[in-house]
């Protein structure tokens, strides 16, 4: 807007930072200030002030760094899994179906995102379970003679977890890999490179902002999910926000699960500060 | 009492972007009713002018006057002119008539009433009964009288057009010049087009700006431009120019004699400062040579090859090249006397010292053939 | 390879096979979940015992139907209604934030905008306890300074909507910036040298061309609330949302009747999503 358009639309900016300062404020930087504050907080009525023993604890007690360990480490490979699932489904979807199937494909690969996650977690429960689905055909079939648990442990739970978040690896990587010019992958061809060398010198570093961006939001979503290990995980309350959850709601402790909640914010700080240093990217360039 | 003849008067405007000064000190008056042309390359700052004028960049310094009345501190949304943009900026989400009656609308016109004007308006401008079409049902053309309808149903001092035509096909674009020029005629409001199509300047205006790097080089009638060039820049830049370097040897009452550097002497008209012993550069029209003339006498005088027919009609040329490689453009007179030419003839070639116009050398390169785009 | 160049065929039918089980992966809970709706049967599972209604329109006793189960319905009330509210209010702030990240120039506009981006990498968890505190915190302050009891800012209702929208409102703003950074400026200089004034601009000619992506986004902004989890979980008071209610469900035992009220979610959310898709075509199209 040019210097005399401005001066008629002052009303208007304000008008619009009003709504904007008050949200951004009053609800994401003061909460977490508060969170931050309560965090550093004795939890003891007979010795209030400031204190580091909720990050002590966490430190000292093995079940808590251990879980928080876990959690990052499993959300790390859930992460890996749902990225190599999702490559090829994304390169299928943008370039090797039809154009006129490729966006039905898309609506049908959108679809179950928007149902609850309860829902689809859910839906693995009716199938995995003892007296599941799957078991009643293995059963059916007489592949085996007595029913398995196939649900809470380990693998089920990473499955889960890829499983809820595959939406956000794929749908990135359509869009970028979408917007690659068939004509560089058909120069590549002509000029004699090989699959596997397409791959690597064309599709993979082109598609490099959505797989960061794909890959920074399937490990925020693990990373932060508490329905599907709680629903399908062990029942032993190995996830970490298990232990918020725990704190908070059963043990009414809030400044350790702040200080807890804080840590896990920290870690999924760092990890996206990580992802976009390492691809020299911007949040605003991967956001958009 | 000058300003009331005047529709638009600038003094001593000018516009910075930091360092870099976009239009330099210009001043100008457009009297009522005429269609005023500014004509300059991109980048000369014509575009900045034209939005000063309409409110969209302000003045560094100087002052813009519509009908007498000071635009300092009038915002965009009030000031008596309109603007048909470069790309049109039609509203896509409204029909053809609500567009034109978007600005009735906004002064308070009543829903049935504005709706009554635009549809004389589209009347107006030859499409009567198109007011309920969307803009993306209309072609190029049609949507160029959209644009222009939808400002002149608001009755302007002053109707700014920012190079409406560029879009346009060049078949159309020749359409719309001459319909252009027919409407301002019609309707009688001042315009002021701006273009860097030389073509479209001369054929439409009343009178043309030549504006070069935030100036104006001259402002006159598109005859006194083509024929009376005021700098050399306007030579280059307003119709197609043959261009010599050469240095004068003598220089009287307007005319002077200059040896250009294959070795030509030629008698010629000289621009102030085109004293004995300068630098100067020789302009000269291709329609301005005769190819074999008869009667020799008081004609510049001398001898090309013929290296290609450049045909296109009523406006083909030929291109010659003199015996040193200078190569020249030549009109190729309409009366079939030269119908068979092969490249490789040869001709005598004369011409009228006095449509030969020197200038004092501007640094600028001037042997290229064609002036556009200087 | 790609479309355009020749593919052997095994080459093309292994790509094949590999994403047709990619979308059996994807959907089988769903269908497993939406076939044993019909199931007469007392458990969500297998064998079938015929096909029935029984969970959706049963009264009771022995089976209550979804349409008579007052809890689960009055769930999916109060999740409507935070759904609408959420929506509506991220619509609103999450416009004005389009307006202010793409239309002005401000000191400090990078900050904000990456502070507005902020919600992207907080998990949802996180950001529901951090309400849950500064809600909590606020509402003792004021307690103890005014003496005012501020009901809503314990966990309930108003909590759930003002948690779900600090983060939804973010999706806005992304959505809507995207379509405003396609406007044409030129087309707001025009309304304005035709004599609108900003205001008007706004209402008549930015808003229009906004109004796809407006729309899509409430759709979106319906869905994410009315899907949410994390979040409501630390947030919400007596009134449940449907995902927490049903969470509830699952974890102590699980009726058909949760598979009926996933079928209707299925088929609702289904509905929405083609809804918008289809306004996005039309959008495409202009």
């Amino acid at each position: 807007m040019s210097a005399s358009g401005m001066k008629q639309s002052r009303l208007a900016f304000w008008l619009f930072l009003a709504p904007v300062l008050g949200w951004l404020l009053l609800l994401i930087v003061l909460p977490h200030l508060d969170m931050l504050y309560m965090s550093l907080r004795s939890g003891s009525f007979s010795h209030p002030g400031w204190t580091l023993t909720n990050y002590q604890a966490f430190f000292e007690e093995p079940i808590y760094w251990l879980t928080f360990a876990r959690t990052a480490g499993y959300a790390v490979i859930t992460t890996a899994i749902t990225l190599v699932l999702g490559l090829p489904v994304a390169f299928y979807i943008a370039k090797v179906v039809r154009p006129g199937l490729s966006g039905a494909l898309m609506v049908l690969l959108l679809l179950p995102f928007w149902v609850s996650e309860l829902v689809r977690v859910y839906g693995w429960m009716i199938l995995l379970r003892e007296s599941g689905v799957i078991n009643f055909f293995l059963l059916r079939l007489g592949i085996i003679d007595t029913p398995i648990e196939m649900l809470y442990n380990d693998a089920t739970m990473i499955m889960g977890l890829v499983y809820t978040s595959m939406l956000f690896m794929v749908v990135p990587l359509v869009s970028v890999m979408e917007s690659l010019d068939d004509s560089l992958v058909e120069a590549a061809y002509d000029l004699g490179a090989s699959r596997l060398c397409i791959w690597r010198t064309i599709i993979i570093p082109h598609s490099k902002p959505g797989i960061t961006s794909g890959c920074i939001v399937v490990f925020m979503l693990s990373l932060g999910n508490y329905l599907t290990p709680n629903l399908m995980g062990g029942k032993n309350s190995l996830w970490f926000t298990e232990q918020i959850y725990n704190q908070f709601i059963a043990s009414f402790n809030w400044n350790q699960g702040s200080a807890f909640g804080f840590l896990l914010l920290a870690l999924s700080s760092v990890i996206v500060w990580a992802g976009l240093k390492l691809t020299r990217q911007k949040l605003g360039e991967v956001a958009s | 009492m000058e300003a009331m003849t005047n529709d638009l008067s600038l003094r001593s405007l000018t516009k910075r972007f930091g360092d870099f000064v976009a239009v330099d000190d210009i001043s100008l008056d457009v009297p009522t009713g005429s269609f005023f042309s500014i004509l300059g390359p991109s980048g000369c700052g014509k575009t900045t002018l034209l939005r000063m004028v309409a409110g969209f960049e302000e003045p560094t310094s100087g002052t813009i006057s519509i009908r007498g009345r000071d635009m300092a501190n009038v915002l965009p949304n009030e000031r008596p002119v309109n603007l048909v943009f470069q790309h049109l900026a039609l509203f896509p989400m409204m029909t053809v008539a609500e567009n034109i009656a978007f600005g009735l609308r906004r002064r308070g016109v009543r829903k049935d009433e504005s709706r009554t004007r635009a549809e004389a308006m589209l009347e107006r401008v030859g499409l009567p009964g198109y007011g309920d079409k969307r803009i993306a049902q209309l072609s190029g053309g049609q949507r160029q009288r959209v644009a222009i309808a939808r400002c002149l149903v608001l009755e302007p001092s002053v109707l700014l057009l920012d190079e409406p035509l560029g879009a346009l096909d060049l078949k159309l674009r020749e359409q719309m010049k001459v319909e252009l020029k027919k409407l301002q005629a019609k309707v009688g409001t001042t315009f002021i087009y701006i273009t860097h199509d030389q073509s479209e300047a001369l054929v439409m205006s009343d009178r043309v700006a030549v504006m070069n790097r935030g100036r104006f080089e001259q402002v006159g009638t598109p005859q006194e431009l083509y024929g009376q060039p005021a700098t050399p820049f306007v030579a280059r830049f307003v119709g197609d120019n043959n261009a010599w370097a050469g240095t004068v040897e003598s220089a009287a009452d307007g005319e002077v004699v200059l040896r250009t550097d294959e070795g030509f002497v030629f008698r010629a008209r000289g621009m102030e400062g085109c004293g004995a012993g300068s630098r100067v550069n020789l302009y000269l029209r291709p329609e301005a040579m005769r190819l074999d003339p008869k009667d020799t006498s008081n004609l510049n005088m001398f001898r090309v090859t013929l290296k290609a027919i450049l045909f296109d009609g009523a406006n083909s040329r030929l291109l010659t090249v003199t015996e040193q490689g200078h190569e020249l453009l030549v009109r190729l007179p309409q009366n079939r006397t030269f119908d068979n030419l092969e490249p490789g003839r040869e001709f005598a070639v004369g011409w009228n010292p006095s449509s030969g116009i020197c200038f004092v050398e501007d640094g600028a390169d001037c042997r290229g053939l064609d002036g556009e785009d200087a | 390879m790609i479309r355009s160049l020749p593919n052997g065929r095994p080459y093309i039918w292994s790509f094949n096979l590999f994403v047709l089980l990619y979308f059996v992966f994807l959907f089988a809970p769903l269908v497993v979940t939406c076939v044993l709706a019909f199931n007469n049967s007392d458990f969500p599972s297998l064998p079938w015992h015929g096909f029935s209604l029984d969970w959706f329109l049963s009264p009771g006793p022995d089976r209550v139907g979804v349409f008579h189960d007052s809890q689960n319905l009055r769930a999916i009330v109060t999740s409507v209604e935070t759904a609408v509210c959420v929506s509506a209010l991220s619509v609103l702030v999450g416009t004005c934030a389009s307006f202010l990240f793409e239309q002005e120039e401000f000191r400090f506009k990078g900050a904000l905008y990456m502070l507005m981006l902020a919600p992207l990498v907080i998990p949802g968890v996180i950001l529901g306890i951090s309400q849950l505190l500064a809600a909590n915190s606020v509402g003792a302050f004021l307690e103890d300074t005014v003496g005012w009891d501020v009901e809503w800012l314990r966990p309930s209702f108003w909590l759930v909507v003002i948690g779900q929208f600090s983060f939804i409102a973010t999706f806005v703003t992304l959505v809507v910036s995207a379509r405003l950074r396609k406007f044409d400026r030129s087309l707001e200089e025009a309304a304005l040298n035709l004599g609108a004034n900003r205001f008007e601009v706004i209402r008549y000619i930015t808003l229009p061309f906004l109004r796809p992506a407006i729309v899509g986004a409430a759709a979106v902004s319906f869905l994410m609330s009315f899907e949410n989890f994390n979040t409501t979980l630390f947030l919400v008071g007596s009134e449940p949302t449907l995902p927490i209610n049903l969470y509830l469900q699952v974890r102590d035992g699980s009726t058909p009747v949760i598979n009926s009220i996933s079928f209707l979610l299925i088929v609702g959310t289904s509905i929405l999503v083609l809804f918008n898709v289809y306004l996005g075509r039309k959008d495409g199209e202009r």
